[in-house]
């Protein structure tokens, strides 16, 4: 087989030329550096790099506050985009466009409203006092923040599944005498779940890298509210460039492993008809 | 997409088995807007009300400060260099994948793709690698004086690292769905690559173009976690935005730092304002081209 079918159009070499180049420049070189660096470790000495107490506690914190902030973004979003797609109410195009603030707001200026809000004596922190619970600077803290920032995935990927879903199976559902619970789990939920399990993979893969939100809110006490990528940075302010490089290879691990994920699940998406 | 005919008007009896009693409704509708509320409304308002809590002129001094003006010049300038950059690059890579059939496209896809999945953190990290003191080109710019991690360069590669998946995955999807017809066309009809590109590509992707430069650019201008590794911090120097609203803040100079930060809570509001618009300007194309 040919590297490339003919066609009478020009260009070819020069943008793929072009685009190789670029990526290579920019994204390629720099990220094998972090695999090139780490290489140079024996194996032994990577792993306890990676696995101290220290660490350990950064990789709990982190991927459990990512993963109750996708579950939370996931049960929510889900409601979010239905009521989007199927219901009238004023101001409905209003809140649709400000459902991706998230992704427009910059991080730090999320991080530093969040904290405001959910210290003690803020807006929202101030009714969870009295009752002995606090958020800001606590591990509850960045769970919050992880929330606000995976917030738009699951309601983007979610819309224009339901948009495009077609009313008539749910009209034969009704004609043979389901009630409404009974079409929601049997053939809406089960058409929005490949759909609904992009948006919670997309939100989670976020939620793992996010620095900016977090580190505001989370108080940064080693052992307790202590996320990786703070880890990393704390490590190059140390000048251990072996060890924020070793956890950066873990990271990126992690993430190449999500975005398999996520393009397997893309890809089953697609496979049942709908496009995202 | 093939043109749907619109369901004729129903009465309310016909309507109710495809849909909920009016208080499921109600119910649903108030919880996803208390949950909208309490997790976007409450913190996008609070970023304006601490930030005029002290008065206009706390405000105005804050965001007039000569640091903050710097912060500015240089978030600007990151924007400038990355979001062109990017507008070439996103061009060219949607020209090569939606065009041409060649081996190996979806695995440049995912490539194109990656720093979206990559920590912001990791992103800064891998420039501080190569072009640190530490780092793999480092003695031999330390050697010809020329700076680039903890200055103005770095914070450029930093910006534009993040920011390189915005317009191509934007411009792959719009222009593969688009065919080649017309650009064979235009070069059967002795039009050269560059006229077939300026003439007939270029119109017809423009508000897809467009939707992927806003994002960009709200991106390039908010990055803060890779940024913040390579930048130093340096006041009036190597500061951006999204940093000076950080150092404003850690010295509990809190009017100021959300007096900066209601900027950038700006700028994401007319990055949202615009993209809404151009979505519905682009589904208007879309409509247009089919018929």
């Amino acid at each position: 087989m040919k590297f490339k079918q003919h066609s009478v159009l020009p260009g070819f070499n020069l943008a793929l030329g072009f685009t190789l180049l670029y990526l290579s420049l920019i994204v390629l070189i720099p990220l094998s550096a972090a695999f090139v660096r780490t290489a140079a470790l024996t194996w032994p000495e990577f792993w306890s790099m990676v696995t101290t107490p220290r660490v350990l506690a950064s990789y709990r914190l982190t991927f459990g506050a990512s993963f109750a902030a996708a579950l939370v973004n996931a049960i929510f979003g889900l409601l979010v985009a239905w009521v989007l797609v199927r219901y009238r109410f004023p101001g409905k195009k209003l809140v649709d466009a400000l459902v991706d603030l998230p992704f427009a707001l910059p991080t730090a200026v999320a991080g530093i409203a969040l904290t405001a809000l959910y210290a003690g004596n803020g807006w929202i922190g101030q009714f969870f006092e009295p009752l002995g619970i606090k958020i800001a600077f606590t591990p509850l803290g960045v769970f919050v923040a992880l929330t606000f920032i995976g917030l738009p995935f699951v309601v983007r990927t979610v819309q224009p599944v339901l948009e495009d879903m077609e009313t008539e199976l749910e009209e034969a559902a009704a004609t043979l005498g389901a009630n409404r619970f009974q079409t929601f789990s049997r053939i809406i939920f089960p058409t929005v779940l490949p759909a609904l399990m992009t948006g919670f993979a997309l939100a989670f893969a976020r939620a793992i890298g996010e620095y900016g939100s977090v580190i505001f809110i989370a108080g940064n006490m080693p052992m307790v509210s202590e996320i990786t990528p703070l880890l990393i940075i704390t490590k190059l302010e140390q000048y251990d460039y072996a060890g924020a490089t070793a956890l950066a290879v873990v990271m990126l691990v992690i993430s190449f492993v999500m975005l398999l994920i996520i393009n397997f699940l893309q890809w089953w998406s697609r496979r049942r008809g709908v496009v995202i | 997409m093939s043109t749907t005919l619109l369901p004729a008007p129903v009465s309310l009896d016909q309507a109710r088995a495809t849909t909920e009693s009016i208080w499921i409704r109600r119910s649903l509708i108030g919880l996803a807007l208390a949950f909208l509320t309490l997790f976007l409304f409450i913190p996008l308002i609070s970023v304006f009300y601490e930030a005029l809590k002290k008065g206009w002129d706390v405000y105005i001094a804050a965001i007039t400060d000569p640091d903050a003006i710097s912060a500015i010049q240089l978030t600007l300038t990151a924007a400038a260099i990355a979001v062109p950059l990017n507008v070439i690059f996103g061009l060219a890579a949607a020209w090569a994948i939606a065009k041409f059939e060649f081996r190996g496209k979806s695995v440049l896809i995912t490539l194109i793709d990656l720093p979206f999945s990559v920590s912001p953190v990791v992103s800064g990290l891998i420039y501080v690698l190569i072009f640190g003191l530490q780092g793999w080109l480092g003695p031999w710019l330390a050697e010809h004086d020329v700076k680039i991690i903890f200055a103005v360069p770095g914070i450029v590669l930093a910006t534009i690292f993040v920011t390189v998946p915005f317009i191509a995955r934007e411009l792959i999807p719009l222009m593969q769905a688009q065919g080649t017809e017309e650009e064979e066309a235009a070069v059967v009809l002795g039009a050269n690559g560059w006229q077939t590109f300026l003439h007939v590509t270029l119109p017809n992707v423009k508000w897809g173009l467009l939707y992927g430069v806003i994002l960009c650019n709200a991106r390039a201008m908010g990055e803060f976690g890779a940024v913040s590794v390579v930048s130093g911090h340096i006041r009036g120097s190597t500061n951006t935005l999204p940093l000076h609203v950080e150092i404003l803040y850690n010295e509990y100079n809190f009017a100021a730092a959300f007096a900066v930060a209601s900027l950038l809570a700006l700028l994401a509001l007319v990055t949202l304002a615009l993209k809404t618009f151009v979505e519905s300007r682009g589904r208007h194309q879309e409509n247009m081209n089919e018929h």
